[in-house]
């Protein structure tokens, strides 16, 4: 491992830290006391009320409160759901596998989209193509996602009767239906994250076409398919990679909504519950697990960037 | 030698102030122009509300349950018999309101910390840089629904998340700006003639960190409208029956086959706010700093 990763890895220490703080201090803001919540009807019974705090250890001291939570975290115990009675990490680990299908669907379709859009945006730069790719690239960032999903289901679940409106089945039950229940709310996730890789695509393909080597490749004489995408697009990836990467957060927000708007079951949905029903040991471990994967994620693109660049590799 | 330049020549090679040449490189951008006239008229709209919107946005009505868009009613009847159009206007309130009052808790806050970050570097930079990078971990729409929801559902309180939520952003942006300014010789300059570093960062670096932090708070008021119809479309922002876009859309969803125009105007109206803001925010950008593409 190089002296650069490890550095890399030990200054994201204290930034997981402190979104441990956050995360634990996001129960601090709440109103009231939860031990109230908790109680339910038996709000009124002090002996219950004491009971409740002392399990959930709200009789102890800030900082004694947050020491227990952090170690039960740092064994996988993320506490248990107010609600549903089971542990959070069991909640959020049945509802990870669903989002992690219609995010990888949404990525995939974000890049057939997007990527195409940037190249073309590129090389016909302050042309009328240009022009159009950008407008629908912001026009694209500007859609609400429940609201295009809403319209989706209008024109193609209504109206034309071609795909479900909302529902899931999963991949292993029956992938035809999985792929019919997840491909529009995939589309409408994906369709924001396009919009941003054009906008990546389309900024690297102009520096890349502006290097030396591109002009040498004209200058040999080989065709502008050809340089296009072998020459330039070969380098402009790099980028396009690691920074599509780091769209996990924006992902993960986006199945929140749509989640919601086609029914599936998956991570969104968990905390949307979770909300409604004041299950806050769930939000609280819902957040502090994006966070960690996107922390995760982050360090991944960092090494994915080292690998792929060749003159990184030796730094 | 002033008498022989023609004055049209003269005009044209006049020093311009960096504010006025913005200004005109900015006018040359259509969509830009376009974006600013959008947001004119939901400023108008919002503002004029009581006086433009043809009914009252919260009077119910038996007899007007779920009508098709008539010439009475340009954009339907919801399902309690509302005016969808007059609803529509007076969202924009709501929309507006949240988008601006959130940017400017975000830019209140994070524009001081990330310009002293930037300035004094050493350990508040440090301390800064991680406590921006935990918040910056937390996905954004996530952070503001957990905020909202622990701080209670309510238009003030999802402006609140969306703000805290949103200030890490301009933290960053601020800190770069003020380091790349700080840098400049004048800056050396005003130090060198005894200046208290205060007055250094407050006279000489901060002026320099409001192009970039202005820009980043046109792009940051689309983001927000889109967060505050998006805690509205949960139940966690602007409570019924006062009229929100992202509320609408919600109630929207259960009548979509028979009443599909509840769904299309609030839907449509998030759309077009956002984008203006976008196109300014680009157009902006576009004419602050000429060196970009």
């Amino acid at each position: 491992m190089s002296t650069g990763l490890r550095s890399r890895i030990l200054q994201l220490l204290p930034t997981i830290l402190l979104v441990s703080i956050l995360v634990f201090g996001l129960q601090q803001l709440m109103p009231g006391d939860p031990a109230l919540v908790l109680a339910g009807e038996e709000r009124g019974d002090a002996q219950v009320l004491a009971q409740i705090r002392a399990e959930l250890w709200l009789d102890r001291s800030l900082p004694v409160q947050y020491l227990h939570w952090i170690g039960g975290v740092l064994h996988g115990d993320l506490g248990f759901s107010w609600r549903i009675r089971q542990p959070v990490a069991q909640l959020i680990l049945q509802k990870l596998p669903v989002t992690a299908q219609l995010a990888g669907m949404a990525f995939v379709i974000a890049l057939c989209i997007g990527v195409p859009m940037g190249i073309l945006s590129a090389v016909f730069r302050n042309r009328p193509l240009d022009y159009v790719a950008n407008f629908v690239g912001l026009a694209g960032l500007s859609t609400p996602n429940f609201w295009l999903g809403i319209m989706l289901i209008l024109l193609v679940s209504v109206h034309l009767g071609w795909l479900p409106p909302s529902g899931y089945v999963p991949l292993t039950e029956n992938w035809r239906q999985s792929l019919a229940t997840t491909i529009m709310p995939a589309f409408v996730l994906g369709n924001a994250i396009a919009a941003i890789l054009m906008r990546h695509t389309r900024s690297a393909m102009l520096t890349a076409l502006d290097q030396d080597y591109v002009r040498t490749a004209r200058a040999k004489g080989l065709r502008e398919n050809r340089v296009v995408l072998r020459h330039a697009f070969r380098n402009a990836l790099v980028p396009v990679v690691t920074l599509g990467a780091l769209e996990l957060g924006t992902l993960l927000s986006g199945a929140v909504l749509t989640e919601q708007v086609f029914s599936i079951p998956g991570f969104g949905k968990l905390v949307v519950d979770a909300v409604f029903n004041r299950d806050y040991p769930v939000v609280q471990g819902v957040v502090l697990v994006t966070a960690a994967l996107y922390i995760l994620l982050n360090l991944l693109a960092d090494v994915l960037y080292t690998v792929i660049n060749p003159k990184l590799r030796n730094a | 030698m002033s008498a022989t330049v023609p004055a049209a020549v003269a005009a044209a090679y006049a020093p311009q102030s960096p504010g006025r040449l913005a200004l005109r490189r900015f006018r040359a951008r259509p969509a830009a122009v376009l974006g600013a006239a959008i947001i004119t008229i939901f400023v108008l709209a919002a503002v004029l509300a009581p006086f433009v919107a043809p009914f009252d946005p919260i009077a119910t009505s038996w007899t007007l349950i779920r009508k098709a868009p008539s010439a009475a009613h340009w954009m339907g009847t919801d399902e309690n018999g509302r005016d969808v159009l007059s609803r529509v206007i007076f969202g924009a309130r709501a929309s507006l309101m949240a988008g601006v009052v959130s940017v400017l808790i975000a830019a209140g806050v994070g524009v001081p910390v990330g310009l002293a970050a930037g300035f004094l570097g050493g350990v508040t930079d440090m301390v800064v840089g991680r406590l921006v990078d935990a918040m910056l971990a937390c996905p954004f729409l996530i952070l503001a629904i957990a905020l909202a929801a622990f701080l209670g559902p309510d238009l003030t309180n999802a402006m609140i998340a969306i703000g805290i939520t949103a200030t890490p952003v301009f933290v960053r942006v601020a800190r770069g700006a003020t380091m790349d300014a700080a840098t400049n010789d004048y800056v050396e300059a005003a130090r060198a003639l005894g200046n208290p570093a205060w007055r250094v960062m407050l006279r000489h670096v901060a002026p320099n960190i409001v192009p970039p932090v202005l820009v980043q708070a046109t792009l940051a008021i689309a983001t927000a409208i889109i967060a505050e119809a998006s805690l509205s479309f949960l139940g966690l922002g602007q409570q019924p029956p006062a009229p929100s876009w992202g509320s609408m859309l919600n109630s929207a969803q259960r009548f979509l086959s028979q009443a599909p125009w509840l769904a299309i105007f609030p839907g449509a109206a998030i759309f077009l706010a956002v984008l203006a803001f976008n196109l300014v925010g680009d157009g902006l950008r576009d004419a602050l700093d000429p060196r970009r593409r």
